[in-house]
Parts: structure tokens; C-alpha cells; sequence
């Protein structure tokens, strides 16, 4: 470990890609992407590409699934075969199993299931191209998915991960410091409401340090909210400007 | 009791709306005494109720709303209809027929799969899909016209303050107009080329439902149509 420690953070306090420590990674979003799902959403968050697309609320396919005090929450996060350095087989693997049932738990909070019984709401998330943080990016887009989709909300999930690299605590690991750093923490939040809906850890934190690294963390989900909003409500100012300027 | 937003300004999921005594109105959900908006909209303040007017959302169906319906399937007692909500309606063989009897009637001939037809709901709760009826002057099969979905929540748009937008639309075309509460409508005219403007009108009506002054230019956008066509 003592090794990757000059490696990763150099001597100005830069990170691998030139980032300071608690700077994020540009990210790019953009909602309405695919005409055929009911809800669509994309994110670029440096060189992370996910596509999000929600269905419904529609009718449950096997009917026996179907849930009679709630709508039925299905999430399906997938790596395209393409998405990573070596070939990826596109049949789901345990990993991504697991980050489906995390994504999916989320979101489930934020979303008024009760208002729907007996039908389900499928949310697609598609890794195009990975490097780091795709959980996080992941659960951010899908949010957005759904908003567009027109489905009520308590309020926007946002996720970001921080964590503990050559021996400082960073915001929004990327591959290389996920996979050579000591610590990381993922974590979804609900802005308006002040809460935590996912917070995970992977490698070895003393307490200090993992509250120091939450806070980052939840410091970083409030700057993608910002970008979240922005995204929701640029597509409806345009159509207002171009027309009552006229 | 302080208001955040000003009216008509748009806002997103779980944007804190209002703080204090106020009722809430559609898309919107109260937290202890906070009101919070639930859907991507323009808030509205009426008196002591705050809501959220949604750009985007799917129908959810509602006793008494008229819809546009395709048949889906054929069954022994009656038909499954699509009302592109997130239930199946069923309407029943009974409503259309006074004396049914499965041995003798075959329904197909009444209305078969693919058809569409207006129809009014009758019944429906949380535990039971929506209950269709088509005994109502105007409601059943739909013969001809064409068809036009736009998002549900932009169906008081396209109706206007009073009717004003749709009595409009009907005399500008000189079409029949049908507006479905499930987002589809109707529109019966003479022509091919008069259909073909009002859905024009209807699809900008969709466009830019949230901004103001907008009957106005849709009455303008179909008399510079008309012109030019003729």
C-alpha cells in the first residue's frame, strides 16, 4: 500500500487525473434520450457513460409478482460487454445482481409505491462505459429516469462516493484510486429531506475518517443535485423562452 | 407562513414549496407542516391550497373521466380495453347488450380487437381495475377521425379556461374534437388537410402548455396554416 501512495496523490496534491481532493469529475446530464421508454435519463461523469429508462407504472408481467398494497420497484443494472478494458460477459454476474438490489433500495423511499398497487415500475440502468463510480452515477440517473418519467417523488436521489486514497479522504473515486486506494464510501442522499437512502463502505476507515469522508460525500451529492435541477428544468425554459420572446 | 416560490415558477421533486397552514393540491405532499412538490412543474398557490401543475405524467384513472380505448382482447363475458393508463379497463358484454347469453352473442362483432371506442368510467379503487360504460349518448365504437396522444396533464390546456382553447380549435378547423381525460383525442373533420392542422395545434398546444398567452398563438399559427394552403 505504501507504494501506491506517492502514485496516487503527487507532490502538489494532485490526484491521477489532476483533480484536487474534494473535486468531482465533470459531469454531463441530459433527460428524455430514448422516445420509447416512458422515462429516460444520461450521464457522463468523466468517463462513465450510463443510460437510465424507467417504464411505467404499468401492468405486472408475471402476474404473480404483483404486490397488492404497492406498486412493484424492479431494477435491472447491467454492464454492456463493451463497457470495461476486457470483454465483459453480458449475462448479469453476482456484482451486478447486488448493485441492482442497491440501486433499487435507493430509490424505493423517494418513491409514492402506494399510490400504485398491483403494477411495477422497471428501471433500466445500462453502463455504456465504466471507470469508477458507477453505482453512484447510476442511482443519480436513474433518479433523473424517473422524474422524467413523470412518477412522484419525495424528492431527487443523488449519489456520490468519496473515500480514502493515498492516505487523504477524496471525493468521487475513479477506477484506479477505487481499486489501489484504502477506503470507499458510496452514498445516496435525499437533499430536501436530509437523508441518507444508501451508505456503503469497502477497505478500512477509523471512525474520524469515515464521518470526515460522509460528510465529503454528502458535500459532493449537493453539488450533482444542483446539476440534476438544472437538467429537469432546462428542457422547459428553452420551449418558454424561444416562444414568449417571439 | 411563508411561501418559497412564486406562482407559476417552475420547480422539481421535493422542492420545498410552503411552510405552515396550507392545504395540499394535486402532486404535491405535506411533511409535518411543510409542503414539498412531488413531480417536475409549475406550483400554483390558490387561496390556501398549493400545487403543482406537472409537465410530464401518465393517466391514472378516475370515475366519471371520458377515455379513448382500444380493444385488446376478446373474452367470454366481455373486453379488455387499453385506456393507456397503468390498469386494463374491462368492459362487460352486459353494458352493451340487454339480454346476454355467451352461447349466442358473439362479441367480436361487436366491437373486435383493435378496435377503439369512447367510453366513460363507471368504477374503479385501488383494488379493482377500472369498470368501462358506453351506454351514453356520443360513447362507443369510433369510426373515423384520427387519433392524437399527447401528456394527460396538458389535456386542461388543450380544453382552455372555459373551453375557450377547444371552441376555438373547432371553429379555426371545422373539426369534431374529442378530448379523451386519458390523453388521446379525437379529431373527426371533413378534410384530411383540416385533421391534419388541428392535430398540428393540439401538438404545439403540448409543446408549450406552460407558457402564457398561448391561444392566442395557436389562433395565429392555424389562420397563417390556412393561408398558405390556400
Amino acid at each position: 500500500m505504501s507504494q501506491s501512495v506517492g502514485k496516487l496523490i503527487d507532490e502538489n496534491g494532485l490526484r491521477t487525473d489532476g483533480r484536487k481532493p474534494d473535486e468531482l469529475r465533470p459531469i454531463k446530464l441530459s433527460i428524455g434520450v430514448l422516445s420509447n421508454a416512458d422515462g429516460s435519463a444520461y450521464i457522463e461523469q468523466g468517463k462513465n457513460k450510463i443510460l437510465a429508462a424507467v417504464y411505467g407504472p404499468r401492468e405486472v408481467h408475471p402476474r404473480h409478482l404483483a404486490l397488492a398494497d404497492r406498486a412493484l420497484l424492479r431494477c435491472r443494472y447491467h454492464m454492456a460487454p463493451f463497457s470495461v478494458d476486457e470483454r465483459k460477459s453480458p449475462a448479469p454476474s453476482r456484482r451486478e445482481q447486488e448493485l441492482s438490489k442497491v440501486i433499487r433500495e435507493a430509490l424505493e423511499p423517494t418513491i409514492f409505491l402506494e399510490q400504485y398497487p398491483r403494477t411495477s415500475i422497471d428501471l433500466f440502468v445500462e453502463v455504456l462505459q465504466a471507470h469508477g463510480g458507477t453505482r453512484c452515477a447510476g442511482v443519480t440517473v436513474a433518479s433523473l429516469a424517473l422524474a422524467d418519467a413523470g412518477i412522484p417523488m419525495r424528492d431527487l436521489v443523488v449519489a456520490c462516493a468519496s473515500g480514502k486514497v493515498g492516505g487523504q479522504i477524496v471525493l468521487d473515486l475513479n477506477d484506479i484510486e477505487d481499486k489501489e486506494g484504502e477506503a470507499d464510501v458510496p452514498a445516496a442522499y435525499m437533499p430536501n429531506l436530509d437523508a441518507v437512502t444508501l451508505l456503503q463502505m469497502d477497505g478500512m476507515l477509523t471512525i474520524e475518517e469515515f464521518e470526515e469522508a460522509l460528510n465529503l460525500a454528502i458535500e459532493g451529492c449537493r453539488h450533482v443535485y444542483a446539476l440534476q435541477k438544472e437538467t429537469l428544468r432546462a428542457k422547459y425554459v428553452t420551449i418558454k423562452e424561444e416562444v414568449e420572446i417571439e | 407562513m411563508p411561501i418559497f416560490y412564486e406562482n407559476k415558477q417552475l420547480v422539481t421533486p421535493g422542492d420545498l414549496l410552503a411552510e405552515g397552514d396550507y392545504s395540499v393540491g394535486s402532486n404535491t405532499y405535506k411533511d409535518g407542516n411543510k409542503i414539498y412538490a412531488s413531480r417536475l412543474g409549475l406550483v400554483q398557490f390558490e387561496e390556501k391550497t398549493v400545487s403543482v401543475v406537472a409537465l410530464n405524467a401518465f393517466y391514472f384513472p378516475s370515475v366519471g373521466d371520458l377515455v379513448i380505448g382500444k380493444i385488446v382482447e376478446v373474452n367470454i363475458n366481455g373486453w379488455t380495453v387499453d385506456i393507456d393508463a397503468p390498469y386494463q379497463a374491462s368492459l362487460p358484454a352486459s353494458d352493451v347488450l340487454n339480454r346476454f347469453k355467451p352461447q349466442r352473442d358473439d362479441l367480436s362483432r361487436i366491437f373486435d380487437v383493435g378496435d377503439l371506442i369512447l367510453a366513460k368510467i363507471v368504477n374503479f379503487d385501488r383494488s379493482r381495475d377500472p369498470l368501462l360504460t358506453v351506454r351514453d349518448s356520443g360513447l362507443g365504437k369510433i369510426s373515423r377521425g384520427q387519433i392524437v396522444k399527447i401528456t394527460p396533464t396538458k389535456i386542461p390546456r388543450v380544453i382552455g379556461r372555459k373551453g375557450s382553447m377547444i371552441s376555438m380549435l373547432k371553429m379555426e378547423t371545422g373539426c369534431k374534437i374529442i378530448v379523451g381525460q386519458n390523453g388521446l383525442v379525437l379529431v373527426d373533420g371533413e378534410k384530411p388537410e383540416d385533421e391534419g392542422l388541428a392535430i398540428m395545434a393540439i401538438r404545439k398546444i403540448e409543446q408549450e402548455a406552460h407558457t402564457s398567452g398561448l391561444t392566442d398563438r395557436v389562433t395565429e399559427m392555424i389562420r397563417r396554416e390556412k393561408e398558405a394552403t390556400r
